[in-house]
């Protein structure tokens, strides 16, 4: 490989710079977006470096592919909703780590080819290989599966067959058997089997785990990528690879155990907690147990006669896109002299954070949004509240089933409430497919109906009071 | 210095930056921060664009515009669809100026 010239050394030194301020910026309100702008020019330099030093071939084809990468990412990127995000970006990591994995494998065909090979690159330069191959390969299968369980391709409830533990140790253990001989006595088979036993770890990995706890795997698989970045690095001997691939893994890792203890679990129990069993999984059926349930008028009254309000915003909120009309609803109480505020569970919608991201697009007041911990010890006090499209984020089963998929989660204590409603479409359970107790409370008022639907009807009804 | 100890020190000190960087993270920024880390590995373009500049295989030509093809997606969606969020974080601390009318059908 072309020696890398000073000028471009410096250039890569800077876009390393880059990147950590993009990171920087990223974890301030106020700097978000510029830091990520910065992210985006310290890449697109970075990648532009190797055109003026190295004598590359295929030039055209090469500016073609990044051409049709660039199309669909900018596509995609446009298309998707916001409530769809979650799953785009465990795509765009899953096909990162598919790069990744194809890099190395490329790689290690060069290292093959030249002449004295092996001899000249050192075992220690083959384990990297490996591990990116290996590890990139984990990301793309495990994101694509992330992907399809979100999307609802397949079932979110985790899935676990007779025999799964056995495969999957077996399959991790061919894994690192392989890296061992690839680093050993390098041939292109070895990497080419590795990838497809990382394929099917990547597979088994993610299957297990339950929809609330696919975002955590999600962040976890992005760590993982900016790992095999890292190694690729050090493999293809670029500096910039190794900071920005490092600075991902591991802030990366560290955001996954923030995510994970603000749901109160474990990364290990979300990964390994199906493997081990014992976990009391909802079949995900709707219950025939007796409900109370009332019309939009009656909810109405309920609402138009209380002081004190709490919203409880979750992800079936969104996807019928009742905000614009809950927000109206929140400024007609607001106005009639009822205090109004709307509760965000940190999980709420489909991953940390993603319920703010929500109602920032349908422009509800920043001043409005309480977090967890500030609104918790109001729920006593409230005369209603009024929940839409939320189950898991309020199911007291967080606090008193041990064994639940989301036990040891902290809840909004929304169970305290003098009168609490619900605004559901069925009594179909929520994404952790259990079924919430506090649906068959006295004090609890059922609106059945699409949320868009039965809002504007309750918007109607409060005005017409 | 050997070099692979130059390449261990640059990791670890990249290790202890990559997490104090990001330490004060509120929970409200958790989504974009994951999407725009994302976008940051997607940096892989380069090393694939490196691969398959240097090759004068088909097979591996192939196999190398497919890489190039998919980190792109990585890299310039991640980096749009985080600033698409952002946008809204942006617009919502401004309630006073987008207020008017802006009730109902504000978003497409």
């Amino acid at each position: 490989m072309t020696a890398v010239p000073v000028w471009a050394q410096l250039v890569y030194l800077a876009c390393a710079v880059g990147f950590i301020l993009a990171l920087k910026g990223l974890s301030g309100p106020r700097t978000a977006r510029t830091g990520n702008l910065v992210g985006a020019a310290a890449a697109v330099i970075a990648c532009a470096v190797p055109f003026f030093y190295v004598d590359l071939d295929h030039v055209v084809l090469i500016l073609v592919a990044i051409a049709v990468g660039t199309v669909g990412g900018v596509v995609g990127a446009r298309r998707v909703q916001m409530t769809q995000m979650p799953q785009m970006v465990a795509l765009f990591n899953g096909v990162g780590g598919g790069a990744a994995a194809l890099v190395a494998l490329l790689e290690l065909h060069e290292i093959l080819e030249q002449p004295g090979g092996v001899d000249v690159v050192g075992w220690f330069v083959l384990v990297a290989t490996a591990f990116t191959i290996f590890v990139g390969s984990v990301s793309f299968a495990g994101s694509v599966i992330t992907f399809a369980k979100l999307q609802e391709l397949m079932s979110s409830a985790p899935l676990v067959f007779p025999g799964l533990a056995i495969v999957f140790g077996a399959s991790l253990v061919a894994g690192v058997g392989l890296a061992t001989q690839l680093a050993l006595s390098p041939a292109m088979w070895v990497g080419i089997v590795l990838a497809l036993v990382g394929l099917l770890f990547g597979a088994l990995l993610v299957l297990p785990v339950g929809g609330a706890d696919v975002p955590i795997v999600i962040s976890l698989l992005n760590a993982f990528t900016g790992l095999t970045v890292a190694a690729g690095g050090y493999v293809l001997d670029n500096v910039v690879l190794l900071v920005a691939g490092t600075l991902v893994g591991a802030s990366g890792t560290f955001l996954t155990l923030l995510m994970a203890k603000a749901m109160g679990r474990s990364v290990s129990n979300i990964l390994f907690g199906a493997l081990k069993g014992g976990s009391t999984l909802g079949a995900g059926v709707a219950s025939d147990r007796p409900v109370r349930s009332a019309g939009p008028e009656d909810v109405a009254i309920m609402l138009a006669y209380a002081d004190r309000i709490i919203i409880v915003p979750g992800y079936g909120l969104a996807v019928a896109q009742a905000q614009h009309t809950l927000r109206e609803l929140v400024d007609v109480l607001g106005e009639r002299g009822a205090d109004v505020d709307y509760a965000i569970h940190p999980v709420a919608g489909r991953m940390p954070g993603h319920m703010n991201v929500l109602l920032a697009e349908a422009q509800v007041p920043y001043e409005q949004l309480k977090e967890m911990d500030d609104i918790n010890g109001d729920f006593k006090d409230a005369d209603v509240v009024l929940v839409v499209g939320a189950n898991d984020v309020v199911n007291p089963a967080a606090k008193t089933t041990p064994g639940a998929p989301i036990y040891g989660m902290p809840i909004l204590n929304v169970d305290e409430a003098k009168q609490v409603v619900f605004m559901k479409r069925s009594m179909r359970p929520g994404f952790a497919g259990i079924e919430n107790e506090l649906l068959f409370e006295d004090h609890t008022t059922l609106l059945f109906g699409d949320a868009k639907d039965s809002m504007s009807k309750l918007l109607n009804a409060v005005k017409a009071l | 210095m050997n070099d692979a100890v130059v390449w261990l020190t640059i990791f670890v000190l990249s290790v202890f930056v990559g997490i104090e960087v990001i330490a004060k993270v509120s929970s409200t920024l958790h989504t974009p921060l994951m999407s725009g880390a994302n976008a940051i590995h997607g940096i892989i373009l380069l090393g694939a664009i490196l691969v398959t500049g240097t090759t004068d295989n088909a097979l591996a030509l192939v196999i190398g515009l497919v890489a190039i093809v998919l980190a792109a997606v990585n890299m310039v969606g991640g980096f749009v669809v985080t600033d698409r969020m952002l946008q809204m974080f942006v617009r919502r601390k401004r309630p006073a100026r987008t207020e008017p009318g802006a009730t109902e059908g504000g978003a497409r």
